[in-house]
């Protein structure tokens, strides 16, 4: 198959733009436009609502997505996740039932991997999945669920096997959330907020072609979720930018954006806020303390060598050279840096960093930061899993002698909670 | 701002790294550590001639290669890596600098291509017994009588100053004190009335010495008075290149601890099986690889002239004095016994990274200066 050129895209684009785009449609009846027309995922494959297009070309239609303001398929959230693994792994009816949707909107996904007694230790998930009569019955708790409260399915990781070893007796299931046997709770963080939920399964029913690939398989396409879950983790939160544009769809499009987002919008505080740091010193006269002069200029010399060594990473991968470690230090690399400026907001707050809210230093965002912080170095990999993997796949380490991978899953030493 | 080497670089690297393998091995870096030269000029013409080493960042106009400060930077992150013994960081990254950076049209012409042949080695001299790194702690003066210029005071800390060919001096005018009256001067290392006594240094790979002025006669260099800017430039250009030839000896030190880890066995398995190895040399990594993109931008900040550059050129410093030293106290580490040995080659580099982190002012010191120079 003959690829076409970047000429030709854009010009394709354009044209189809300038004929289609209408600010006045309703955002479903427009992404339904861009789902026919391929436009609205040009990188999926031209039989789902794609054109099969390389991400150098997707970029171009985005670029000119862009450039007139037109609004684009729904790509928030997890729905995004749940679409690459149903593309990777989905039968027909799978993509035929949940594709068009997601790029809709319509449709709303959680992730159910986590559970109280596996954090780090994903496969060791002890949610059951038993066929009984015609149907998988799910047993459990799953929590850090992501909307689940507003999710109308989700991608479930459940043991259906327990004579075989930890790995090899997952499977991964769509999840109807709207169902009886699916109880949503939200958990409150440390920092008042609660971004995510607790969700609950009792006798929740999965009909059997919600299985996703065999029993057995749940663990390979769990990792394939996770590896869009890495991949999309900067663009998930840079993309949350509403137009201002004036018209229908985007109002619809600004609604959409302002709940899917609800759960983050303490995300930088977590990240530390290296930006408020001298403004902060200044405003408090602390950038006359050499003490704390010292701690600013540490702190800012981390952030900038982070950002120079992401810069480097990004370099290597435009020219199409091969990557090296510099890409995989990002997210330890973060976690050093939100704590750093946790500390150094301490220091510049001084007795104020005793206080919180209104009465707290920059009306409680300081607060925030003190008790956001602690999650950068647990959430999406603890700090120890991204060391494990820096020196096991980057520095070729060898792994350590595993105690729990050969045997049946059901002699495996557990915790007690919810096993 | 660039982010990345282009393949003419790579290849460039790779020619040193290869040219240094082979003629510097560490049994040669040790032989040339125990002399009181420390160098060989004789093997170091060779090496140095073979690429034109000295010549990189020297103008063609003055019989240079015409290069900028990022292949510049490559070579000493090379020799960094390879520990080389040689009077290439006097001579290239300071006298070299200062020359052009203060120097008349008629003075380049006249000293810099010997120079970037390979013919003449030549070095900075700028600290005195107080080892200050500022314009304000030059107590030497240089008095003009009949047109001659004499230079009278101490100045220490010199890099290769016991060995150098040609020297370049600051000096200050009688009554002078801060930023005014200096001047940079140069003097030939065997003049009448200079003594120079190499000092016993704790990295024994990089030598200093103390050089005593009793009325030397000297040659201007540039214009006298002036030579506080052109002296804070080459300073800063010089913490530049000490920062990329820092991180080559911090990815040289995570590389051999990394090696070690994984071929030394203890309670019946590799240590580089344990988590706390590996966390360590995850941290190692992370280190070394900030450190390296701080060296790498601050090379290309200088190349393009860009405002940022001495402040960028202080963080480098600074981020490199800590993750230099720090890799090698985890290299020392990993290696446990055997490490704090000296027939184990670990505390060489250690050493380096120790007076690295001291050379041209401490990471508290940089850090100090990259808020000033950022105005906070």
């Amino acid at each position: 198959m003959d690829m076409p050129s970047e000429s030709t895209v854009r010009a394709e684009v354009r044209a189809w733009l300038e004929a289609n785009w209408d600010p006045a449609l309703g955002l479903v009846e427009w992404r339904n436009k861009l789902a026919d027309s391929g436009w609205g995922a040009p990188h999926w494959p031209k039989e789902w609502y794609g054109r099969d297009l390389p991400q150098a070309l997707a970029s171009v239609v985005d670029e000119e997505f862009a450039r007139i303001g037109a609004v684009g398929v729904a790509k928030a959230g997890i729905r995004t996740l749940a679409a690459a693994t149903i593309l990777a792994h989905g039968t027909s009816l799978h993509k035929e039932k949940f594709l068009r949707r997601i790029l809709t909107g319509e449709d709303t996904w959680c992730q159910l991997f986590s559970e109280p007694g596996s954090g780090s230790d994903m496969a060791a998930a002890v949610t059951r999945a038993d066929f009984k009569g015609n149907k998988w019955v799910i047993n459990g708790q799953k929590v850090w669920t992501t909307s689940a409260h507003r999710a109308d399915w989700g991608l479930l990781l459940a043991r259906a096997n327990w004579d075989v070893p930890k790995h090899k007796g997952l499977a991964y299931f769509i999840l109807d959330m709207k169902q009886p046997g699916v109880q949503v709770h939200p958990l409150r963080q440390m920092n008042g907020h609660a971004s995510f939920n607790q969700v609950f399964f009792t006798d929740a029913m999965v009909e059997p072609e919600f299985l996703m690939a065999e029993v057995g398989d749940g663990w390979t396409v769990a990792t394939t979720t996770l590896m869009h879950e890495r991949r999309g983790a900067d663009s998930l939160r840079s993309w949350a930018t509403a137009s201002k544009r004036e018209g229908r769809i985007y109002d619809e499009e600004r609604a959409e954006i302002a709940t899917t987002m609800e759960p983050y919008k303490w995300y930088p505080q977590r990240a530390g806020r290296v930006d408020l740091v001298l403004e902060r010193a200044k405003a408090t006269g602390k950038i006359n303390d050499p003490v704390i002069r010292q701690e600013i200029a540490r702190l800012l010399i981390m952030a900038k060598t982070a950002e120079w060594t992401a810069r480097r990473a990004r370099a290597a991968q435009e020219q199409g050279r091969p990557q090296g470690p510099e890409g995989s230090l990002g997210k330890l690399v973060s976690s050093h840096v939100a704590r750093a400026a946790a500390r150094v907001h301490t220091y510049i707050a001084g007795a104020d960093a005793l206080l919180s809210g209104e009465d707290g230093a920059l009306d409680g965002v300081i607060a925030e930061i003190l008790v956001s912080v602690p999650a950068t170095s647990i959430a999406g990999g603890t700090d120890e899993i991204q060391r494990n993997i820096i020196a096991e796949r980057v520095l070729r380490m060898p792994k350590e002698p595993s105690v729990d991978t050969d045997k049946p899953f059901r002699d495996v030493p557990r915790n007690t909670v919810s096993s | 701002m660039r982010f990345s080497f282009t393949s003419e670089q790579d290849e460039f690297r790779t020619i040193v790294r290869r040219l240094l393998d082979a003629r510097s091995p560490v049994s040669e870096v040790r032989r040339l550590m125990a002399t009181d030269a420390g160098w060989d000029r004789d093997a170091w013409r060779k090496i140095n001639q073979e690429l034109g080493l000295t010549a990189i960042h020297v103008p063609e106009a003055y019989g240079g290669q015409g290069f900028g400060y990022a292949e510049l930077a490559i070579v000493l992150e090379e020799m960094g890596r390879g520990l080389l013994c040689a009077p290439f960081f006097s001579t290239a990254a300071l006298a070299t600098t200062a020359i052009l950076n203060a120097g008349t049209e008629a003075q380049k012409q006249a000293l810099l291509p010997s120079i970037a042949a390979g013919d003449t080695t030549a070095t900075l001299a700028f600290s005195e017994d107080d080892g200050g790194n500022d314009a304000a702690s030059v107590a030497m003066t240089a008095t003009s009588s009949g047109g001659a210029w004499r230079l009278d005071g101490v100045k220490s800390f010199v890099l290769d100053g016991h060995t150098a060919d040609i020297v370049v001096v600051l000096a200050r005018a009688p009554g002078s004190s801060g930023e005014s009256g200096l001047s940079f001067f140069t003097v030939a290392g065997d003049a009448p009335g200079l003594q120079r006594r190499r000092l016993k240094t704790m990295d024994e790979t990089r030598k200093l010495a103390r050089l005593q002025f009793n009325g030397v006669e000297a040659q201007l260099l540039g214009e006298a008075g002036t030579a506080a800017a052109p002296f804070a430039r080459t300073l800063q250009q010089a913490a530049v290149l000490l920062a990329n030839e820092m991180v080559g000896g911090a990815e040289k030190l995570r590389q051999s601890a990394l090696d070690y880890a994984k071929m030394r066995m203890q309670f019946g398995r590799s240590i580089a099986s344990f988590q706390t190895t590996k966390h360590k040399a995850a941290d190692m990594l992370a280190d070394v690889e900030l450190a390296k993109s701080a060296a790498y931008y601050a090379a290309a900040a200088v190349d393009e002239n860009d405002d940022d550059m001495p402040a960028v050129a202080s963080l480098a410093k600074a981020c490199a004095a800590e993750a230099y030293l720090q890799t090698a106290i985890h290299a020392i580490q990993i290696h446990g016994g055997i490490g704090f040995t000296w027939d184990n080659d670990t505390h060489l580099w250690f050493k380096r990274a120790k007076s690295s982190e001291i050379l041209f002012g401490d990471a508290n010191h940089h850090r100090e200066l990259m808020l000033q120079r950022w105005g906070h």
